[in-house]
């Protein structure tokens, strides 16, 4: 909604793929990351963790790491001040566990001393006497199982039901489908610094999604007034979901207070794994009814999530399970059920995709088995029902924004396909890759495509809001410069860029500066996930520059004598189109600064209601992909060969960073279909580690082909939409139907492993 | 480690480290001498900790994603997996190093051109490897390169804007 007294300058930046501000640093290892910091001194923080998932704590017995030389601090459950809890949507998980212990790897005891090795020998030295617990590990079990944490096993059951349940088709298929546990593994290891300061407060560096939600939560904790809690944001090194929660913050924080000196913590690999949430594994059971001609009657469906041992954001989880669990397509009849359950395994919460990602690997699967039955095209099958706006999701919100769900699958098909499998190719592009174990007389080819959609933002009547501020000022050369003040989390997704963008843009100003981002000096950002930052913070930057527009026009009126309404403002000067005069904004700047600032809300949303109806989304993201695998049936060995999409953008602002938006998530989608998955032993983790939880190289990662398509959304700042979270959607799900299709094999478990394939189970 | 991290760790010995004897590494042209260090420290951890250089990365620590690429007597080696005390008197350029040289200024800005860098905690180790790589290889097909950067994890780009970025280089360097 750009108002029209504001034209875009000529090469408009928005719209341009203008490059990162620190993509520089970054280069060059100037940056500094949250792992980066260093104070005089500094001691290092160290954390103690369960090494069992379930087990009572008979005691702990500290001295014998107080008495080694070089440490400083050591603080458990006791040492807590103020709420023994934290969480995002409820404060359910200890700080550190005092008499029992519900997830493997949960924090017992944290340690600060002089040197990295004697903090961890330190906490190794902490004598804590477990009666280990037999665990409750499988989450459909849990349900009905004598409750393990106070606030009981079952974190939400929701229902949707629509139309007439019990609406039969001429055909039904059925499945059951299962995801496992996916790690965002985002580079940058969690880490920060604590700094005691001098008013009794804290000041903490730390890697975050969402600073004034940490800052509540440690406030909380350390019994302290927010405002003597300020979190500062230093380098994220990605995030993925993983750092919504908190993590070190307050152990941190609580070791620089005790000591009364700097604390750096820093998570090796290892500890990372135990140190943030996962993606839900999830068991789900499908049955779909259609008419003979290709039309959806009913879907039902029971889908049940591992919580596992705290809430974090399972709830919102388990919303967008069952509000999405029909997939983008028309469907008068539903049924669809579904539980987030709390077992002893780690914890779950957010990761890209929310939900809507271990359900795509359901209907999709559940569309493929249709169209076959119906011996139709999988693709013309999906045509046939697509959602268009105007269409009832099975919650009964009628989609108001655009729907381009046709459009999106009609661009991940109609790119060409790749050169066909023949004896030339080379061993290291075959399956099993640089190990050179490929027959390529055995090697299949196979295609697949899937659709997926999302909510963009926070749904079910959530108060979502940014606060931005911006002055306006000259500087001491006499050129004009914006500073814009915002709590934002930059993890990579290209924020800073997009802000700078909109500003010069919108104000014609070049010199646009980001104040570093933290909770002193502004209200919340909200977090930078649910693909909501362009949106949110984009609206909030927005709005403040249409104010400052107001001030300058105002400004300008009264230089120049005339209604502001006479006014426009292009390319950083007002001008009156009657008389040709201009001013300016180095002139109108000269009066003063000016400053303004905006508290930024979407339009409001409903809770689910009866039936699980309700218009709980501000709007939907939609993408579709075309997956081509090559397996080796013997090893059962899969190369994916390339992935090509269509997504749904709304309009691109940034054309490069959509396309790494694109590659990355389809990347991490690609990961969960055939290489991801944290490794559970009853409870246990038994790969916390890159050598044992593999992720994608840049050997394992196809050629990408991706089409924007760009219709508006009506309401949304600039007409744009999340692009992060769609392509880590359906790229799996279409990597799994190109195996089937290779295979003839069902594939109902992802992520698909060698003997899956090999042993045909 | 941590999955046993009481069983295994708790009898650990209680008393405090002695550093070692001071030792000097020709660091990024320039002899520096490591003064206090002790006996298990790695190389990354002496460079970040100790010598004031963090560029190379930390993601893992266990040789398996290449964020700590840094050369070794002018091999690529992951920092983290040398022992500090083994690389004494041995040259070791860093990322900051390569910057001063003016050697890899291309390569930085063919990664930023081509929006290789998201978070950017992969990219200083992904310049030291594809320094080395088009030093050894400077006309690398795309399926080898792929193949020398595959140690070097990125969890943000897919990549994608990666190779692009290598052949962007591979481009300029072949037009001089
Ligand atoms: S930190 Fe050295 S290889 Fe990962
Ligand atoms: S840019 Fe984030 S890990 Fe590569």
């Amino acid at each position: 909604m750009v108002s029209p007294s504001v034209m875009r300058r000529r090469g408009s930046h928005l719209g341009a793929s203008v490059l990162r501000p620190d993509g520089g640093p970054k280069a060059k290892g100037e940056f500094a990351f949250s792992s980066d910091m260093w104070m005089d001194g500094m001691l290092w923080g160290r954390t103690l963790r369960s090494p069992y998932p379930a087990a009572l704590i008979k005691g702990i017995d500290v001295s014998p790491a107080l008495a080694i030389p070089g440490v400083r601090a050591v603080i458990s459950a006791q040492d807590v001040p103020g709420r023994k809890t934290f969480g995002l949507e409820r404060a359910d998980q200890p700080v550190f566990a005092s008499d029992v212990v519900r997830y493997h790897g949960e924090p017992v005891a944290a340690v600060a001393a002089d040197h990295p090795d004697t903090a961890r020998r330190a906490a190794a030295a902490i004598r804590v006497d477990y009666e280990p617990l037999e665990p409750l590990v499988v989450a459909e079990a849990a349900i009905n199982a004598p409750a393990i944490h106070p606030d009981g096993n079952v974190f939400r059951h929701i229902v949707i039901r629509t139309g007439d349940p019990t609406a039969v088709g001429d055909v039904v298929v059925e499945g059951t489908y299962e995801v496992g546990m996916q790690d965002q593994a985002f580079m940058g290891p969690e880490s920060g610094l604590a700094v005691p300061s001098l008013d009794g407060g804290v000041d903490l560096y730390v890697a975050t999604q969402w600073l004034h939600a940490d800052r509540d939560q440690i406030a909380e904790s350390l019994a302290m007034d927010p405002r003597m809690v300020r979190v500062s944001l230093a380098g994220v090194g990605g995030a993925f979901g993983g750092r919504e929660d908190v993590s070190l913050q307050i152990h941190a924080c609580l070791l620089a207070l005790r000591s009364g000196r700097p604390v750096k913590m820093v998570y090796g690999r290892d500890e990372s794994f135990f140190g943030h949430v996962h993606r839900h594994p999830a068991k789900m059971w499908y049955r779909h009814h259609a008419n003979r001609d290709g039309e959806l009657v009913n879907v039902e469906a029971r889908i049940v999530l591992d919580g596992g041992a705290y809430l974090s954001s399972s709830n919102a989880v388990i919303s967008n399970a069952v509000c999405f669990a029909a997939g983008p397509y028309r469907l008068a009849n539903a049924k669809v059920e579904g539980w987030a359950a709390r077992t002893n395994n780690p914890p779950c919460g957010a990761m890209r995709g929310f939900g809507a990602v271990q359900v795509c690997y359901g209907h999709e699967a559940q569309m493929d088995k249709l169209a076959a039955e119906l011996g139709m095209d999988p693709v013309q099958f999906r045509l046939k029902n697509v959602l268009r706006r105007n269409d009832k999701m099975i919650t009964g919100q009628v989609i108001k924004g655009t729907a381009p769900v046709e459009e999106v699958i009609r661009a991940a098909v109609s790119h060409p396909l790749p050169v066909p499998l023949d004896s030339s190719a080379e061993m290291m592009s075959l399956p099993g890759g640089a190990g050179m174990t490929a027959d390529i007389s055995d090697v299949r080819r196979g295609v697949g495509v899937a659709v997926g959609f999302k909510n963009l933002a926070y749904s079910e009547g959530y108060d979502d809001f940014t606060t931005a501020r911006i002055r306006l000022d000259l500087s001491p050369q006499g050129e004009p410069v914006a500073t814009v003040v915002i709590a934002t989390a930059e993890v990579g997704q290209g924020f800073v860029t997009l802000a700078s963008q909109i500003v010069r843009d919108l104000l014609g100003v070049d010199q646009v500066v980001l104040a570093p981002a933290g909770t002193e000096d502004i209200g919340s950002a909200g977090s930078s996930s649910a693909s909501r930052q362009t949106w949110m913070s984009g609206g909030a930057i927005e709005h403040v520059c249409m104010m400052l527009r107001d001030s300058l026009l105002e400004r300008a009126a009264g230089e120049l004598d005339c209604p502001s309404s006479d006014l426009i403002m292009r390319d950083g000067e007002v001008s009156r189109e009657s008389t040709a005069q201009r001013v300016s904004m180095t002139s109108l700047l000269a009066a003063g600064p000016l400053q303004a600032e905006h508290e930024f809300h979407h339009a409001k949303t409903q809770p689910l209601g009866v039936d699980g109806q309700g218009d709980a989304m501000l709007s939907l993201m939609f993408a579709a992909h075309r997956a081509v695998v090559d397996v080796d049936p013997d090893l059962g060995l899969v190369r994916v060969v390339q992935v090509t999409t269509g997504q749904d953008v709304g309009k691109a602002l940034n054309p490069v960073q959509v396309t790494g938006q694109i590659e990355g998530g389809i990347a991490q989608g690609i990961g969960l279909a055939v290489m991801e998955e944290i490794v559970l032993d009853e409870g246990r983790v038994r790969n916390p580690s890159f050598t044992d939880y593999l992720i994608p190289t840049a050997l394992d990662v196809p050629e990408v082909a991706a089409t924007l398509i760009e219709e508006p959304e009506p309401g949304a700042p600039f007409g744009a939409k999340g692009v992060g979270e769609p392509p880590t959607i359906s790229s799996g799900p279409a990597v799994a139907a190109a195996i089937r299709a290779a295979t003839g094999l069902d594939v109902t478990r992802v992520p698909v492993r060698p003997q899956d394939l090999a042993l045909r189970r | 480690m941590l999955r046993e991290a009481v069983s295994s760790e708790a009898g650990a010995g209680a008393g405090a480290f002695e550093p070692v004897d001071p030792y000097s590494i020709i660091l990024n042209g320039t002899e520096r001498v490591v003064e206090g260090s002790w006996i298990g420290e790695s190389l990354l951890y002496v460079l970040r900790e100790r010598m004031g250089l963090p560029g190379s990365k930390n993601a893992c620590e266990q040789g398996e994603c290449g964020s700590c690429s840094v050369m070794l007597d002018g091999e690529v080696v992951c920092a983290c997996c040398v022992l500090a005390v083994d690389a004494a008197d041995s040259e070791v350029t860093t990322v900051e190093g390569l910057n001063a040289s003016g050697l890899v200024d291309d390569i930085q800005s063919c990664f930023v051109e081509a929006g290789a860098v998201q978070c950017g905690f992969c990219t200083p180790g992904l310049v030291v490897a594809v320094h080395d790589l088009l030093g050894r290889r400077p006309d690398a097909g795309s399926l080898e390169v792929r193949e020398a950067l595959s140690g070097n994890l990125c969890r943000c780009t897919g990549y994608g804007r990666i190779l692009e970025a290598v052949r962007l280089v591979q481009e300029k360097r072949e037009d001089g």
